[in-house]
C-alpha cells in the first residue's frame, strides 16, 4: 500500500463543478464513461444543476484492444439522453492515463451525432499518456509510479485507493 | 462429446455450433450483451469497430436469404466485410466438396464462417478442420441445431418475460425434423423454464423427447392452456407428401395457431414464429399480425443477437491482459 493521503473525491468533484460553471455554455449534455466516471458525471450533474437528462456511455466496442483483451464481461448500456448534433458535450471519466478510453469514447460521441464542442473532465490525471489528449477540467493531477493503479469505487460513497498493478 | 469442439483449449467459446452443452452462464452474457448491441440500431451511424478488418463468409449450401441476409447485417454492424456465397449448387459429393471450399476461403484469411447446410454436423465437421484462429457460426444444419435462432427466441423471451424459472412455453409444429425445436428445447430448458411443452401431431413428435425435459402434447388446445409463450414452427411442405400429415386443411384444423386458440393461453401470451410463415397452415394470419405476435421484432432482435455471437467467438485471443485506462 501506498501512503499517499488520497483526496476525498466528493471535494475534488466540488472543485470540478465550479470550474466547470465558470465557462459554462448554455445547456450543455453531460455524459460519464462506464463505470466510474458515470458516479463522477451523476454528481457533476447534481452540483452543476443542468436540466438536460445524464448521459452515460460504455466504449466497449469501441476499445482498441478488443482482439487482444476481448469485450469486457460487463458490457453497459449506452445512454445519450439528447440529441447529440450541434450541443455542447461535456464527457467525464474517472483517471485520465493512456488516452485510450477517451479515444473511444470520441468515436462512440461520433457515433451518435456531430457536437459542437466535447470538453473533457477527469477526477484524476495521470502521467504516461500515449495519445494527444488533454483534460479541460481536473479534478487533480497526481505523480503515481507505473506500478501503481489507482482505482475508485462507489457509487453510494465515492472512495480512492491505490494498489499494486498485478503484472 | 462433440459439442466440446467449440471450446478453445482454455474452455471458451471459439465456434458456435450447438446450444447443447453451454450453461446459463455463456447463455445469459450473449443476451445480456445483445441487450447493448440493440442500442447500436438506435444510433445516427449504426455501426461499431469491433470486428474491422475481420473477413466473414456466410457460406449457405441451402437457402435462407432471411437468415443470411441478417448474419449480414450483424456483421457489417461490427464492420467486418462480408463475402456471401450462395453454394446450393454444388451438391455433388458434398462433404469432400465442402472441405475443399473452405480451405480455399480460410487461405483467403476468412475469420468467421457462417455455415448453413441441409446436412446434420457439417459446421461440426468443418470446426474439427480449421486452425485455432478461424470461427465457425452454424446457420443452422440439417435436422440437428439451429442455435442462433435459438438464442434470438430466448432473447425476445426475455425482453417481454424476464424469468424463464416462471414460464410455461409451447413449442408447436413439426417437432421431429425442425432444428430450431432442438436448439430452442435445449436453450430453454439450461436457462430453466418452468414448463416445456412440444405439441403436435404423434407423427412428428420425436420418439422419447420426454428424454430431453419436456412434456408433449398431441392435442393443441390442450397444450397452450395457459403458456405464456408460444413458438410455432414452419411447416416444411415436402413432409405432406411423406404422408406424415393428412392435408394442409386437416392440419390447421387441428394444428393451426387461430385467435380461439390463442384465448387458451395466459392473456399476456407471446406468439413467436422463426418465419417464412406459411399463412393459413400452421398460422392464421390474424394470430400473425395481432396483438400478442412478435414475429418482426424477432427479426429485429436476430441482427443483435448474431452480433452479440459473432463478438463472443471473436473474444480475445489472450484474455488474462488487463485493459489499459
Amino acid at each position: 500500500m501506498n501512503s499517499t493521503i488520497l483526496p476525498n473525491p466528493d471535494e475534488l468533484i466540488s472543485a470540478m463543478g465550479a470550474s466547470l460553471r465558470s465557462n459554462l455554455v448554455d445547456d450543455p449534455i453531460l455524459i460519464g464513461i462506464h463505470t466510474g466516471g458515470a458516479w463522477v458525471a451523476k454528481r457533476l450533474h447534481a452540483n452543476l444543476g443542468l436540466t438536460t437528462p445524464l448521459g452515460s456511455i460504455d466504449i466497449s466496442f469501441y476499445r482498441d484492444d478488443f482482439s487482444r483483451i476481448g469485450l469486457h464481461p460487463e458490457v453497459k448500456m449506452s445512454e445519450i439522453p439528447d440529441d447529440i448534433e450541434d450541443r455542447s458535450v461535456i464527457l467525464v471519466d474517472d483517471v485520465l492515463q493512456t488516452g485510450r478510453t477517451i479515444r473511444a469514447a470520441l468515436n462512440e460521441i461520433f457515433s451518435w451525432g456531430r457536437p459542437a464542442v466535447v470538453q473533457l473532465a477527469v477526477l484524476i490525471e495521470r502521467g504516461a499518456r500515449e495519445l494527444p489528449i488533454q483534460p479541460d477540467v481536473v479534478g487533480v493531477r497526481l505523480n503515481l509510479d507505473p506500478s501503481q493503479h489507482i482505482k475508485l469505487s462507489g457509487p453510494e460513497e465515492l472512495k480512492l485507493t491505490i494498489m499494486k498493478k498485478h503484472l | 462429446m462433440k459439442s466440446l469442439i467449440q471450446f478453445d483449449q482454455d474452455g471458451r467459446l471459439t465456434h458456435f455450433l450447438t446450444i447443447r452443452g453451454l450453461n446459463r452462464e455463456t447463455l445469459s452474457e450473449i443476451l445480456d450483451d445483445a441487450e447493448s448491441f440493440i442500442s447500436i440500431g438506435e444510433r445516427q451511424i449504426r455501426k461499431v469497430p469491433l470486428l474491422r478488418g475481420r473477413t466473414l463468409v456466410n457460406l449457405f449450401f441451402e437457402d435462407s436469404t432471411r437468415t443470411r441476409t441478417t448474419f449480414e447485417i450483424a456483421a457489417k454492424r461490427l464492420s467486418a466485410d462480408v463475402i456471401n456465397l450462395n453454394a446450393s449448387r454444388l451438391s455433388t459429393n458434398k462433404g469432400e466438396r465442402i472441405l475443399d471450399t473452405i480451405r480455399t476461403l480460410e487461405a483467403m484469411h476468412t475469420d468467421i464462417f457462417v455455415i448453413r447446410d441441409n446436412a446434420s454436423g457439417t459446421s461440426h465437421l468443418l470446426a474439427e478442420h480449421m486452425p485455432p484462429h478461424v470461427h465457425i457460426i452454424n446457420a443452422g444444419d440439417g435436422r440437428h441445431e439451429h442455435p442462433t435462432q435459438a438464442m434470438l427466441d430466448m432473447f425476445t423471451i426475455r425482453r417481454h418475460k424476464k424469468d424463464f424459472g416462471d414460464l410455461r412455453v409451447a413449442i408447436v409444429g413439426d417437432i421431429l425434423h425442425s432444428r430450431v425445436a432442438r436448439s430452442q428445447i435445449h436453450a430453454l430448458g439450461i436457462l430453466g423454464t418452468r414448463d416445456i411443452r412440444v405439441i403436435g401431431p404423434r407423427t412428428l413428435l420425436p420418439t422419447e423427447i420426454e428424454r430431453l425435459g419436456v412434456n408433449t402434447f398431441s392435442d393443441l388446445d390442450e397444450g397452450l392452456e395457459g403458456v405464456d409463450v408460444i413458438m410455432m414452427l414452419r411447416l416444411q411442405l415436402e413432409r405432406m407428401e411423406g404422408q406424415l400429415i393428412p392435408s394442409s386443411q386437416e392440419y390447421f384444423r387441428r394444428y393451426g395457431l387461430t385467435t380461439e386458440r390463442v384465448r387458451r393461453a395466459d392473456p399476456d401470451v407471446i406468439v413467436m414464429h422463426p418465419g417464412p410463415i406459411n399463412r393459413g397452415l400452421e398460422i392464421a394470419s390474424e394470430v400473425a399480425d395481432g396483438e400478442n405476435s412478435l414475429i418482426l421484432e424477432q427479426v429485429t432482435n436476430g441482427i443483435a443477437v448474431r452480433m452479440s455471437i459473432m463478438a463472443k467467438v471473436m473474444d480475445g485471443q489472450n484474455s488474462s491482459q488487463e485493459a489499459d485506462k
